[in-house]
């Protein structure tokens, strides 16, 4: 399986048979990794394969019940992040772990700060933040605040964290996710140049031609248990995705040809002022969506997606302009009110989707519990009836959980989760559908399985509204791509005649169609 | 073992038993301060507080005495339901303290002042606790006022308002208000036949079993209704409320009303038996709505299980009354209920050492 690796030189770092167990479920089941110096090792996975889970070990946030880490051939014990910090593992987490209002500099200090006398000594950190910052290729402000600063600058921050404590093994957890193409060269270039310079580093993804290009070997895990390790060079995508998923999958999405009818949502110069700064987070804003298409609000996150999905579904009140679903304006129509007009699949499926601490059946029903077929004349709910629904939506959209429609929903996979938001949405049958990053966070067959359902709508006549950060998606299933940067769209693609680097260069506000003129701000 | 954990695996056993260890712990901690104070009497004492009635000479003293405690456990449940049905919601009605004064000081002017019957006082009473409920819910929902802040103010306020406003019906040689029975009998809430149960406890009236029934009322809204299905769900997730269109800032309001009804009531339930006058001079907030907090905690935070707390803190309470004053202070019992208290922000840890305890059991077979 991999070619024995020079006995004199031992392996940065080891973790041998790991397996971690929590109640009902075995994360990691002997699982084994050996990272060598100065190699990019990919750690591939669906969600839930235990990728987090087997980093949370190596850094000491969970204990294993069995196996051992080696470093340099020695058996280690890893208590707590202090101890992985002190044997030089460094992370660059996921979500950045950086204080908003504070400046790069004093970011990178936090936690090991240089002190005399009680008094910091930041000029000496200076000096190194910047020595290090030339010696890697991470181009960075010093002073500029966190807040001010864009995604790719937080996430050489946090790079320049771990280096700046002189970490030797670097964990990227999926470092990708938020960038732009762009930024994702750039990124990959660093990896490179970090490798050049003597560091080792796993980087967790499940991302196959990331993977393909700055990976040396990968290793795959599939439901906590160890599937293999591979030289990259040896392998293609499709094998890859062979390994990580147990199947052969679909990697393009199946459709045909969209026959959009007559226009559902008309949106007209909206504008939505923003919460963090002064200028508007949506600004006159205006486009549509026909019934049996599917459009994709492109974008890097934050540049406006969310207050305008905010606007379309009535989280938040427009400050100008109207938007009409069928006909029916609905600009200023309180939630309740548009609900026989609007489905919602929410960004964030923990902070609006779900409740988590009801049981399933409650949630499958979080759109319609008020209707008469819930709701008995005296205000009582029908549990019967609640049942034989829910079961349904489970049966027919494949939810699994442990105990069915009493499961409490906190207790279920966020795959399932999300599959139970797109039952529910998608059982209302109405002909308006938002889908707001659907398939985040879910492993590659969810994936499919989601992309195909919202085809299946679009191709019943649904409209759909697919607000997506994920290129792939992005190009793959929508029918028409508007780019949305910096509160306003800046150009209408089309999917099969556009590349994603032209896509990109809209994404990070290089290029804009004439079409869509400058808005007043 | 798969009995066992059928029953001690149910989540609403481990509550009990959590509330329990609550109780033992807090108890024996109280024993230990009786002990530092005067050892010769100390278990005396403690089991003194534990059976309160019990140790009553006589049969028919004990009823009787009994009955007393449940005069005080009525209004003490309501309070703990009030708490409970605004926790369920996420919010925290600290304010039932002053929502229990208004009560009090509605119904005792509507009776003593107005000459009006009980029942009426009764819906006045829960009127004036919905109103100031209301402020506080206004506060919450429009202006993010923090329920905790507004209502110690309003509890403040209002008891001050209440001293003033039964200044006018008090007796003229006391700081007490008049006595009821004796200036409007149609004000005190009917026996209807239960004081020949408890020795001819005349302060037991319909108010104890109503307030039972409004107990088990407010876990059946709660559980079985699309109006508690909207509050649960607003407590448990108030983004998520908004997002399936609930109206979450009328919900707000409308919780904190019911909890400000639900203490205004049982203000009434005490003072509307004659059991006990207002005293016009008092300076502190009365006690009863910072208990029924305590009573919803210990209760599990379920309106049934409020009903069996709210009658071991009243037992426990009335048994401090019972002990060598002249030895022990009498706020020993609000010490111990106290304690309680304070371990059942422990029951969450209890309850998951049974879980593991359990757990490991079922591993090890």
């Amino acid at each position: 399986m991999q070619e024995p690796y020079s006995a004199q030189e031992p392996y940065a770092i080891e973790m041998l048979h790991i397996t971690k167990r929590f109640p009902g479920i075995i994360a990691n089941d002997d699982v084994t990794i050996q990272l060598r110096k100065g190699e990019i090792h990919a750690l591939l996975g669906e969600n839930g394969a235990g990728k987090s889970t087997l980093m949370s070990v190596l850094f000491g946030l969970y204990q294993a019940e069995e196996g051992e880490i080696r470093k340099d051939g020695k058996t280690v014990h890893i208590n707590n992040p202090n101890d992985a910090n002190e044997l030089g593992i460094g992370m660059v987490h996921q979500h950045f772990k950086l204080v908003q209002c504070f400046s790069v500099l004093d970011n990178i200090i936090l936690g090991a700060e240089t002190v005399k006398n009680g008094f910091l000594q930041k000029d000496e950190a200076r000096k190194k933040v910047l020595a290090l910052s030339e010696k890697y290729g991470l181009q960075i402000d010093p002073d500029a605040k966190i807040s001010d600063i864009t995604v790719g600058m937080q996430q050489r921050t946090e790079i320049l964290k771990m280096l700046y404590r002189d970490n030797e093994i670097l964990i990227f957890d999926e470092p990708t996710a938020v960038l732009t193409p762009q930024e994702i060269e750039e990124l990959m270039q660093i990896m490179k140049n970090l490798i050049a310079e003597g560091k080792s580093i796993l980087f967790i993804s499940h991302k196959l031609n990331e993977i393909m290009e700055v990976a040396d070997r990968v290793s795959v895990l599939r439901k906590g248990k160890y599937i293999g390790t591979v030289n990259v060079a040896d392998v293609d995508e499709a094998e890859l995705s062979r390994m990580m998923v147990g199947r052969d999958v679909q990697l393009k999405v199946d459709k045909d040809e969209a026959k959009p009818g007559e226009v559902i949502l008309d949106v007209q110069g909206l504008t939505l002022a923003s919460k963090e700064h002064k200028k508007n987070a949506v600004n006159n804003v205006s486009f549509n969506v026909r019934a049996g298409e599917i459009v994709c609000i492109a974008g890097i996150d934050g540049n406006g997606q969310t207050e305008l999905v905010y606007g379309l579904t009535g989280l938040e009140n427009p400050t100008s302009g109207s938007v009409k679903v069928c006909g029916r304006d609905i600009t200023h129509a309180s939630i309740r009110k548009r609900a026989d007009l609007v489905a919602h699949i929410p960004e964030d499926r923990h902070k609006h989707g779900l409740v988590l601490d009801y049981p399933l059946e409650y949630n499958m029903i979080l759109q319609r519990y008020y209707e008469p077929q819930f709701t008995s004349k005296f205000g009582f709910l029908k549990r019967k009836e609640i049942r034989e629904y829910s079961d349904r939506l489970i049966e027919e959209y494949d939810v699994r959980s442990g105990q069915g429609s009493i499961t409490t929903t906190r207790a279920m996979s966020g795959g399932n989760q999300q599959k139970a938001i797109i039952a529910r949405e998608i059982d209302r049958g109405l002909k308006f559908l938002i889908a707001v990053q659907p398939t985040r966070g879910l492993d590659v067959g969810a994936i499919e399985n989601i992309h195909a359902q919202l085809v299946a709508e679009r191709d019943k006549g649904c409209a759909i509204l697919l607000v997506s950060l994920e290129l792939s998606e992005v190009m793959n299933v929508s029918d028409r791509i508007l780019v949305m940067y910096e509160g306003e769209i800046v150009g209408e693609l089309d999917p099969k005649k556009t590349t994603t680097e032209e896509l990109g260069l809209y994404m990070a506000g290089a290029k804009r169609d004439p079409q869509f003129q400058k808005g007043r701000g | 073992m798969k009995e066992n954990k059928g029953f001690f695996g149910k989540p609403g056993v481990q509550t009990i038993m959590a509330s329990l260890i609550c109780i033992v712990i807090g108890l024996f901690f109280g024993f230990l301060v009786l002990l530092l104070i005067h050892p010769q009497g100390a278990w005396d004492s403690i089991v003194t507080i534990i059976l309160n009635f019990i140790t009553r000479s006589s049969g028919p003293a004990k009823i009787k005495a009994l009955g007393n405690t449940l005069v005080k456990t009525s209004p003490l449940l309501m309070c703990a339901l009030s708490v409970c049905f605004c926790y369920k919601v996420g919010l925290f009605n600290i304010g039932a303290a002053g929502q229990y004064e208004a009560g009090a000081g509605i119904a005792l002017f509507a009776a003593l002042g107005w000459g009006l019957p009980w029942w009426v006082c009764l819906i006045l009473a829960g009127l004036a606790g919905a109103l100031l409920g209301c402020i506080s819910g206004a506060l919450k929902a429009y202006r993010n006022v923090n329920e905790v802040i507004s209502g110690i103010m309003l509890n403040w306020i209002t008891l001050y308002l209440v001293n003033m406003i039964l200044t006018k019906v008090k007796d003229p040689a006391s700081p007490y208000t008049l006595p009821l029975a004796a200036t409007n009998p149609k004000a005190v809430i009917p026996g209807a036949g239960l004081p020949a149960f408890f020795a001819n406890n005349r302060y037991v009236t319909l108010a104890i079993p109503l307030a039972v029934i409004i107990a088990i009322a407010i876990w059946v809204v709660l559980n079985k209704t699309v109006f508690g299905y909207e509050l649960r769900a607003t407590g448990f997730n108030k983004e998520a409320a908004r997002y399936a269109g609930m109206a979450e800032k009328k919900n707000i309001i409308v919780t904190l009303a019911i909890g400000g009804a639900l203490a205004g009531v049982g203000a009434a339930f005490l003072f509307l038996t004659g059991y006990q006058q207002w005293t016009t001079t008092q300076t502190s907030v009365p006690g009863m709505g910072f208990n029924g907090i305590a009573a919803t905690f210990l209760g599990g935070l379920n309106p049934i299980g409020t009903i069996f707390s709210s009658f071991f803190i009243q037992q426990i309470t009335d048994g401090g009354a019972l002990i060598d004053k002249a030895v022990y202070p009498s706020q020993i019992s609000d010490l111990i209920s106290a304690l309680i208290v304070y371990l059942c922000g422990f029951t969450m840890f209890f309850r998951l050492i049974i879980a593991n305890k359990l757990a490991r059991k079922g591993g090890s077979k």
